[in-house]
């Protein structure tokens, strides 16, 4: 470590909720120029201790020191003033506003009554260049990608003067690519002399662009040790605190009878323009079939047009040797589909349901659940319970309302869900999207489980390990149609990317 | 839709303190304007609780009040936002009135009920157009229900007018008696204050709400289509066509309020230069009430009591019966700004959270 | 300094109560003033429609009427507005149950609640204005509307300059349809070739549409609207108002009460009913002890309806001289005016 002062200095900081101690006397040194990493599983205590040092909340114990002096933090603007700026995971941005509107927002350069829009815009034109940020001030926040938009929140805090930047879980809802990009802008923010501090759960980014890590579990700092010093796996298991394997143990498959036959289906957006352009693909019982592919290339189209949730223009799709194609939702799924859904929140619960309730989002209408129109409740308790306890759902009852679990323990919940029903096919997309190592490992797990039943399993994800690690096949989709096929034996990163990325060359042409 | 929707769930204290703050602002605003404020609410009581004939009517004033608070928060459970409610009222009145004139030689077993049957019916049917646009193309159901509402008041005047309308006067023909819903032998007792068997309904419907509501397989389609469509979509449940219905549920509610006005209390039908309102005051009822059946049959008796109570404020200390309005106004003012009950309280909630910890 | 604000508000609602407490003493004199101020122990009670007290119509000349009752006899007045159709019954008992020598229904909307009242308290003593209402112990009182809208219809029709006049009316009730008529029929009488031009806009209490409807009107040419609409006809004053202040040459015809009074610019004359007449005839009837049920219609032989003594102001001498001589015609029975 630096023997120079700290540019940021966290001693003994202390935060008790009722039930539960968050932070537990925690220290933590920030020096100039450093990338900083806090690591830690979902409800580790990350956010409330970030939140402290943006004086959000105020530290039961403790105190925080700046360039050796110390501090106190007691509301937002504080922090602003003393030069520390948050990234936060999700964006406060107002979407029909231009970047510089938004930028300025609650500090308004003025000349005389007017707004001094042009001084401003050229200042973060200036800004943006110096950090090779690539953001035009003029554009509209809605008409911007998302990795563009978390680059205009790092231009709010620049622009307020931050010295120090916090980024919450900034790569959580980023492309690959846009990933790549923002470690750039975090090098280059450090080189010209910002401090970074980096909240995240992601080892691998940690190990690319962190000079320290933090590790916190339960409220404490476990460790603090220098990243080249320090491997993925050491880091996994101060985490998660115990071993951790990587690589997910299976036996080779045994793929038996065709259970989803896709030939040739195309569809269009609401706007006209084509999402899937005669995309074929079989799957076989007893296979998980991973679907390679950058984000935006068809893969919820896909998703929908199998679940029922999106009409196809033409071409067919076949469970087994049913007909599914352009059937209602309800049809589908009692033709043996389930489906994990990309998105939790949006379509795999209903949050303000409570988790029983929740475990029969789909066989509420079938006995026993229901009962002359009624709901039996005895039998979805007992259903709820078992689910509970068979998938470790970690909830305080079955009453609690699934907004207030984690989203590892609501994830759990809909796979438990998902596969009681004892499909034939498992449509798994991202179920692994802003979990923990220990979470990931889990469900990865139960989807190769299925698979061992003799399930199909249809795996859909931007994470390429997770695609190299589970899946037993390849496909990669590209522009709304299957570009490739390869076998995760015979193929490397490299070759999946170039496919990804539009060109055949590398793996074998499909069909 | 998220804050829409916390400002109409919550617990039980928010609603209590707004209702004293309420009470306290109406008190101010009196003292201001130079009128006793505590004699103002003593004759409220009094009027609304002096005597027989007073209590009776009070219960009048809430019947409808409770059921067009049902129609309102029925739909909002679904997640849609029925301001109908002064439309669909104003339907069930006129089919009300329509076969309570119109329908001759039944027994007052059947033609009652039949004629309670068609207002709740039509007042569904009426408030289910709006649901089918919002099902089928989309169109929001705030704008068509109040679109509606107007169609709804002139399409009764017409009806009145063109089949109902006996010379010289500014109301439809009596009903039938057979179609009364009056309960002569407790308006005997109540002193003529006029009680029908709509007060029992209103309670009625309430517990059909909550069992349909919370026991029922369509009551829990229609609350995770309100909750989140797009998880309701996904799991198979069709959600137009629930759409359709909890606006087809939410009209019933309102249109048989309008029935049982017809039906226990006028005994005929004026021609309307206005909306009556009631329908409006059911979203008041359904905000106080929370959403909740028991906590509309709460809410639609304080809101009925405080509008019936406003006659003995002007009547016992001169207050005008606006400034009942106003009280009102502020209760639903400080359940909607919820924030300033949670901050007035807060001391009390960190107190006891303090305590917890050490 | 959110402490200092917390506690200034807790003592703010403290303070509040303690006020309350105050106050109590010093308002029960002047609220109770009503009922208690008078001498008399005769109580007279009056309800009105949902136009509420301050209509410039037949509720405030009734209400008019009572306290002019109040200030000459003693007795104690007291009113009750009622805000919807529901609170008639409510608001009647309330007088009849306080034992009120005299309750009063003002309005013809009020009609079924005064008679279901007075079924059901055969006892007390009620009355209606511009109903009939069928029972022993109701006075009903209405007037021969198309009378005083004859006359008016004569100087509208002798005074015009375009031929052209309207008549803004509110609901197509009987009673609007007699104004229409005699007013039509007075026009006709002195000027054959003036057309009379009607609008009903439906409602007693929409200004807004009262405006539209003699924005039209004048736009065809009308120099003369004659407004029976209650409050709508606010909003024929208003137009005129603004058409005058323009430099056009325009006059409303007022309805019920002296509308010059309020709108001395714009009015030419106005069809006066004496509802407050006939509320003081009536409340004097129970006094004296000769109130008996019963239907009365006032007409211009009984005063009860006419033009405003104020007419002489904008009216020339010759034609206010024709309207008398009609008026003579009229009481004689010389001319028979057509009710619809």
């Amino acid at each position: 470590m630096s023997a120079a002062t700290p540019v940021l200095e966290l001693k003994g900081i202390t935060k008790r909720f009722p039930g539960i101690v968050a932070n537990d006397s925690i220290s933590l040194k920030l020096n100039k120029g450093e990338i900083h990493a806090l690591l830690g599983e979902n409800g580790a205590g990350k956010s409330t201790l970030m939140n402290i040092v943006f004086g959000l909340y105020q530290p039961d114990e403790g105190s925080i020191e700046m360039n050796g002096q110390p501090v106190l933090i007691d509301n937002p603007n504080k922090a602003i003033d003393l030069g520390i700026g948050m990234v936060h995971q999700h964006f406060k941005l107002v979407e029909p506003f231009t970047v510089t509107e938004n930028i300025i927002l609650g500090m308004e350069p003025r000349k005389g009554l007017n707004l001094d829009y042009k001084t401003a815009a050229a200042k973060i034109k200036a800004l943006s260049e110096q950090y090779g940020l690539k953001v035009n001030p003029n554009a509209k926040i809605h008409d911007i990608s998302v990795g563009m938009q978390q680059r205009v929140e790092i231009l709010k805090t620049l622009y307020r003067g931050a010295d120090i930047l916090i980024f919450d879980e900034p790569t959580a809802v980023l492309t690959p690519q846009e990933i790549s990009e923002l470690m750039e802008i975090m090098r280059r923010l450090v080189n010209e002399g910002k401090s970074i501090i980096l909240i995240t759960h992601k080892l691998k980014e940690i190990m690319q662009i962190s000079n320290v890590v933090t590790i916190i579990r339960r409220g404490k700092v476990i460790d603090t040790v220098k990243t080249f010093e320090s491997s993925p796996q050491e880091l996994a298991e101060k985490m998660v605190g115990r071993n951790v394997t990587f690589k997910v143990e299976k036996k080779p498959a045994e793929p038996k009878e065709n259970v989803l036959t896709i030939d040739n289906i195309s569809a269009k957006s609401k706007d006209g323009v084509p999402v899937l352009n005669g995309l074929s693909l079989n799957l076989r019982a007893g296979e998980i079939l991973g679907v390679a592919g950058v984000d935006g290339n068809g893969q919820s189209e896909l998703i929908e047009a199998i679940t029922g949730l999106r009409k196809v223009d033409s071409g067919t799709i076949k469970i087994l040797d049913k007909d599914i194609t352009n059937q209602p939702p309800r049809k589908v799924i009692e033709s043996g589909v389930s489906h994990i859904p990309e998105d939790r929140h949006k379509h795999g619960l209903v949050l303000d349901f409570s988790m029983k309730e929740n475990l029969v989002l789909e066989t509420y209408y079938k006995e026993p659940y229901n009962k002359k129109g009624f709901l039996n409740y005895d039998a979805i308790g007992k259903q709820a319970s078992r689910l509970i306890e068979q998938f470790d759902v970690r909830t305080p009852s079955m009453d609690t309302l699934a907004r207030s679990l984690s989203g590892g323990n609501q994830q759990k919940a809909i796979i438990a869900r998902e596969i009681d029903k004892n499909p034939d096919l498992l449509i798994a997309a991202q179920p692994t999207r802003g979990l923990d190592v220990g979470a990931i490992e889990f469900v990865q797990r139960q989807l190769i489980a299925q698979r061992d039943q003799g399930k199909a399993v249809l795996l859909i994800s931007f994470e390429l390990d997770e695609i190299m690690n589970v899946s037993d096949r390849i496909v990669v989709i590209y522009e709304g149609k299957i570009v490739g096929e390869v076998y995760p034996e015979s193929t490397n990163d490299q070759e999946l990317g170039l496919m990804m990325a539009g060109s055949t060359a590398g793996g074998k042409a499909h069909e | 839709m998220s804050k829409l929707y916390k400002i109409f769930t919550g617990s039980i204290v928010i609603p209590l303190v707004a209702i004293v703050f309420g009470l306290i602002v109406g008190a101010i605003i009196m003292l201001v304007g130079g009128y006793d404020p505590l004699l103002a609410y003593q004759s409220l009581f009094e009027q609304v609780f002096g005597n027989l004939y007073d209590f009776g009517e009070t219960l009048r004033e809430i019947t409808p009040l409770i059921l067009t608070g049902l129609a309102v928060a029925f739909a909002f459970r679904a997640g849609l936002f029925n301001i109908g409610g002064e439309g669909q009222f104003i339907v069930g009145m006129t089919a009300a009135t329509f076969v309570g004139v119109k329908v001759t030689g039944l027994p007052s077993i059947i033609h009652a009920p039949l004629a309670l049957i068609a207002g709740a019916l039509c007042g569904g049917l009426w408030a289910a157009i709006a649901g089918y646009l919002k099902a089928k193309r989309g169109v929001n159901e705030v704008i068509t229900t109040i679109m509606l509402n107007w169609t709804a008041l002139y399409l009764g005047n017409y009806i009145v007018n063109a089949f109902m309308l006996p010379e010289g006067m500014d109301h439809s023909e009596e009903i039938q008696s057979t179609a009364s819903i009056s309960i002569p032998s407790l308006v005997n007792f109540f002193n003529d204050a006029r009680m029908h068997w709509g007060m029992l309904l209103a309670v009625l419907a309430s517990v059909f709400f909550y069992y349909f509501m919370w026991k029922s397989k369509q009551g829990y389609e229609l609350r995770a289509v309100g909750h989140n469509p797009n998880a309701a979509d996904y799991a198979g449940m069709n959600v137009g066509r629930n759409v359709v219905k909890a606006m087809f549920i939410s009209g019933i509610f309102a249109g048989l309020a309008g029935a049982v006005q017809v039906l226990g209390v006028f005994h005929y039908q004026s021609i309307m230069s206005g909306s009556p309102g009631i329908g409006f005051d059911g979203i008041a009822v359904a905000l106080i009430g929370m959403n909740h059946p028991f906590g509309i049959l709460l809410g639609g008796s304080l809101f009925g009591i405080l509008t019936y109570g406003s006659a003995g404020m002007s009547f016992g200390a001169g207050v005008p019966p606006e400034l009942i309005r106003i009280v009102i106004g502020s209760i639903i003012f400080f359940i909607a700004a919820q924030g300033i009950v949670r901050w007035v309280l807060k001391p009390l909630y960190s107190k006891r959270k303090k305590e917890k910890v050490l | 300094m959110k402490k200092t604000f917390k506690l200034s508000m807790v003592m703010l609602l403290a303070l509040t109560v303690v006020l309350a407490g105050c106050g109590n003493k010093k308002s029960e004199s002047n609220s109770n003033a009503g009922t208690e101020g008078g001498k008399s122990e005769v109580k007279i009670g009056m309800v009105t429609d949902v136009g509420g007290v301050n209509d410039k119509s037949f509720n405030q000349s009734a209400w008019e009427g009572l306290q002019q009752m109040k200030a000459e006899k003693g007795v104690a007045v007291e009113y009750l507005q009622s805000t919807k159709a529901d609170d008639y019954n409510t608001n009647l008992n309330k007088f009849v149950k306080g034992k009120y020598a005299l309750t009063w229904g003002i309005g013809m909307s009020l009609a079924d609640a005064v008679g279901s009242v007075a079924k059901q308290n055969k006892d007390a003593k009620l009355a209606i204005i511009d109903a009939e209402v069928d029972q022993p112990n109701v006075k009903s009182v209405t007037f021969a509307e198309h009378e005083g809208s004859f006359l008016v219809g004569v100087v509208a029709g002798k005074m015009t300059k375009t031929n052209k006049i309207g008549f803004v009316g509110g609901v197509k009730l009987p009673v609007i349809e007699r104004f229409a008529a005699g007013f039509a029929a007075g026009v006709k009488a002195v000027n054959p070739n003036a057309v009379v031009t009607n609008n009903f806009t439906g409602a007693f209490d929409k200004p807004d549409l009262g405006k539209t409807a003699a924005a039209t009107l004048y736009n065809d040419g009308a120099d003369i609207i004659f407004q029976a609409a209650g409050g709508t006809g606010t909003g024929v004053f208003n137009e005129a108002l603004g058409r005058a202040k323009s430099g056009q040459k325009v006059w409303v015809i007022g309805v019920d009460k002296d509308q010059s009074i309020e709108f001395p610019d714009v009015t030419l004359t106005s069809m006066v009913k004496r509802v407050d007449e006939a509320v003081k005839r009536v409340s004097q009837e129970v006094i004296d002890g000769t109130f008996k049920g019963g239907h009365e219609t006032l007409t211009l032989k009984d005063n009860g309806v006419g033009i405003a003594d104020t007419s002489s102001k904008t009216v020339p001498a010759d034609v206010l001289k024709i309207v008398d001589e009609y008026k003579e015609k009229i009481i004689s029975g010389e001319i028979k005016v057509p009710e619809k």
